[in-house]
């Protein structure tokens, strides 16, 4: 049985964290461009703006919200820490700090990937080149999980990379819902919905497809939020991100004999026991955003309980 | 006729320097013909392609060092030129002979400066020099360390002169690098030149494997399977990529101090399972930098309490404590001395002729031909400081002057070498630039040393300065059978 360096799996499980976090800004930032009036438009961005917590830094520096401004805060600002070329920025320097533990292609991939980001340039953010370029940071995001399957030797790394991508996918999908789910829901939670304004939230979690082949009838919000919540098959719902880290973190500590992981074992039991008990029009009830917040700190203590008992920090 | 391979060949004048690729004249190195016939068949053009995807390759695969600026991380890969080296399987073992007799001699005298100090008492070195040395550690004093060996790896700098005779320039027995472009280098021309590479040259991929069995020979008595870690100063390092690479031949892991602890003199590396023993350390930290509590307490790249550890015999270090004191630039002077002393042998591979500016004579003889000298301070490396007194500028010169009389201890001085050139890829054209050759010596029981070694090249018309700091590449170093 061979041991992992605490500080490894501390890297390795970032480094995933990082790369999900900059392929789910993509997948925003691509379907909030392509919003179909400008004032929905200029409403979105001032969303993303939210979902990321970011409104206050970014009113600060540039006064008001302008859809060009964030879209260059988000893809190339290196001096903002939450843009996607500080995301895979910071996940390279930790695979670099991983060299001697992944494949050889997991780096090379990731750092190409930074290098090509590091070298655009503002005319390459131009309204109508953004399609294309969203549509390859997400391919290189993809790629880079594409790799890591293929090629990632399946020892104790292997499980910290898949938990930590798991828990950023579910943080991911708690914040999309809380942001945009309340301008889906202005008409009521179970008014039908036009195609167009719940697409652009599933699309953006690449589910729009998925949800028509369930519902084929047409859209309510609250199935919406049912789907993006609770659904077992989507795998960007939360319950299945957090089914995946119980899963993957139970038989970390089973295969490698590991003693820690209890704490965040009880708080994933926790999301799990009131995604089971508690039906979505419940949550919907008695306040959606609550909800998700309580989620939202959940998955910080697992964070955090993770990082005592295995990081070594 | 443009284009058209042998062109190329035709064209190339050495400038009167022993050349690597076609010898000197009366003596022409049949040894390389296959490889001429070969280089023959490639256009120039072609030629220029394909090394610019070798160079490509090696950066996309972060086959780099970096560099730090005010406010940017820059990653530069060591310029690396695809017309190899190539040393006969005669060469090769004279040198290969020649630096076994070096390592043995130095490791000899290093245990003889830590215990007996025979060479000292018989004058064979002066005493000031060794025990006044700053890289003399009265910690290692009475310490025997594991096999006698201090040195596990070793960088011997060697150059070749106009007759083609080989010289030792510098002994590296600190933590010498450079042992990771040897073996990429090779991956990257396989890769590139298949066609090239289909004479027989002695491989070089072995290197990880050879360095991870000698860690386990000096392995503190009692452990049959030692946890060996590789210990770096991080990603900051200039020369991260070789540690990775090293861990990584090696199937160990790469550690830096805030991953290890010392408990009750054992040390440990943080796990996710807890605390784990480990046994031998690889380390590319420098003594001073190792322990805080045994030197610079500044440290925080070192583990507080691993010199105590390795006193107490339960944990090896690769190099030892204290190694420094051995190649030393002063020193240096007296290894072949020294293998005459212990090996009673004389020195296969001779020293360039060295002035030592401390003593009067050698002050005296440098000040009066300082415009033909090669002038260096014996504590630095890299390439910084030194005066190449042909090239300089009397106002450079008259600079050096002062510093000879006001510190002549730290320098050494030595009669500018003619060294052996090889046809380079450059943008004039193919053309001959100025070479030498690190090979990489192992030690655990015994001396292995990896056929070739590092060939680095001064890439700036008529530079004599190969370090990578001063505008050198590399280029692959072929071993053949």
């Amino acid at each position: 049985m061979s041991s992992l360096l605490a500080r490894y799996a501390d890297c390795v499980f970032w480094m995933a964290r990082q790369v999900e976090r900059a392929e789910n800004l993509a997948r925003i930032l691509d379907v909030t461009h392509s919003a179909r009036s400008e004032r929905d438009r200029a409403q979105d961005w001032a969303a993303v703006l939210e979902i990321h917590s970011d409104s206050e830094r970014f009113l600060a520096a540039h006064g008001r919200v302008d859809g060009e401004a964030v879209v260059h805060f988000y893809t190339l600002d290196a001096g903002n820490p939450t843009s996607i070329l500080q995301d895979v920025s910071n996940a390279r320097e930790n695979a670099r700090t991983l060299r001697p533990f992944i494949s050889t292609e997991m780096w090379t991939q990731l750092n190409v990937f930074y290098n090509w980001l590091r070298g655009l340039k503002p005319a390459d953010l131009a309204a109508p080149e953004r399609p294309r370029l969203f549509a390859a940071i997400k391919q290189n995001c993809q790629t880079h999980a594409g790799i890591t399957d293929g090629t990632f030797f399946r020892d104790q790394g292997w499980y910290f990379c898949q938990i930590g991508r798991y828990l950023e996918r579910a943080d991911q999908a708690t914040r999309l819902l809380d942001v945009k789910f309340h301008r889906l829901s202005a008409a009521g939670d179970y008014q039908p919905l036009e195609a167009g304004q719940a697409g652009a939230l599933l699309r953006s979690a690449a589910g729009y497809h998925a949800f028509r082949r369930l519902h084929p009838r047409g859209m309510v919000p609250a199935e919406v939020a049912n789907f993006l919540l609770n659904d077992d098959a989507f795998p960007r719902s939360l319950a299945l991100c957090i089914d995946e880290v119980n899963r993957l973190l139970h038989e970390l500590r089973q295969r490698h004999r590991l003693r820690g992981g209890g704490g965040a074992l009880e708080k994933l039991d926790g999301i799990q026991a009131a995604l089971a008990t508690r039906p979505t029009a419940d949550i919907l009830r008695t306040g959606l955003h609550d909800f998700l917040d309580w989620v939202q700190l959940q998955l910080i203590a697992i964070t955090d309980s993770l990082t005592r008992d295995f990081f070594g920090r | 006729m443009r284009g058209n391979g042998s062109d190329w060949l035709a064209d190339y004048d050495a400038g009167g320097f022993f050349c690597e690729l076609f010898g000197r004249p009366g003596a022409p190195a049949d040894h390389t013909l296959p490889l001429q016939q070969r280089l023959k068949q490639i256009p120039i053009d072609e030629l220029r392609r394909r090394a610019r995807s070798a160079e490509n390759e090696l950066f996309n695969l972060g086959v780099t060092f970096t560099v730090y600026s005010d406010k940017d991380v820059i990653d530069r890969i060591l310029p690396f030129d695809v017309i190899p080296r190539v040393l006969s399987i005669d060469e090769w073992r004279h040198i290969e002979a020649g630096v076994i007799q070096r390592v043995t001699a130095l490791n000899m005298f290093l245990h003889d400066v830590y215990h007996e100090q025979r060479a000292l008492a018989d004058d064979v070195v002066p005493r000031d020099l060794v025990l006044g040395n700053a890289n003399y550690r009265p910690e290692m004093a009475g310490f025997d360390v594991p096999a006698g060996t201090y040195i596990h790896i070793c960088g011997v700098d060697i150059v070749r002169d106009d007759s083609g005779r080989f010289l030792v320039l510098e002994d590296n027995g600190r933590t010498p690098s450079g042992v990771s472009y040897v073996v990429e280098n090779r991956r990257i021309m396989q890769r590139a030149f298949p066609d090239l590479l289909d004479v027989f040259v002695r491989p070089v991929e072995d290197y990880g494997l050879r360095l991870r069995h000698a860690m386990s020979e000096i392995a503190p008595a009692g452990v049959s399977e030692p946890q060996v870690v590789l210990l770096s100063p991080g990603i900051y390092n200039s020369a991260y990529f070789e540690h990775v690479f090293l861990a990584r031949e090696m199937g160990v892991p790469l550690v830096e101090g805030r991953d290890l602890v010392v408990e009750a003199d054992r040390v440990f590396m943080k796990t996710t399972a807890g605390l784990a023993p480990v046994h031998v350390v690889y380390r590319r930290i420098n003594d001073d930098f190792l322990d805080p509590l045994a030197f610079r307490s500044d440290s925080l790249l070192g583990v507080p309490g691993l010199m105590r550890a390795y006193r107490k015999g339960n944990v090896s270090l690769a190099n030892a404590i204290g190694t420094g004191v051995a190649d030393d630039k002063a020193v240096y002077a007296y290894v072949p001395r020294l293998i005459r002393y212990y090996l009673g042998e004389d020195a296969i591979l001779p020293n360039v002729e060295t002035h030592l500016c401390g003593e009067a004579d050698g002050l005296a003889f440098t000040l009066d031909r300082l415009d033909q000298l090669v002038v260096k301070p014996v504590g630095e490396s890299g390439g910084y400081g030194i005066l190449v007194g042909p090239r300089a500028s009397s106002t450079e010169r008259e600079a050096m002057r002062g510093l000879l009389r006001a510190d002549p201890a730290n320098y050494i001085s030595q009669p500018m070498v003619r060294l052996s050139v090889c046809p380079t890829l450059v943008d004039a054209g193919i053309r001959p630039r100025h070479v030498d050759l690190r090979p990489f010596a192992v030690t655990g029981r015994s001396t292995w040393v990896l056929p070739g070694g590092l060939s680095r090249v001064a890439l700036r018309e008529g530079s004599l300065v190969v370090n990578s700091s001063q505008g050198g590449g590399s280029k692959d170093t072929w071993v053949l059978v």
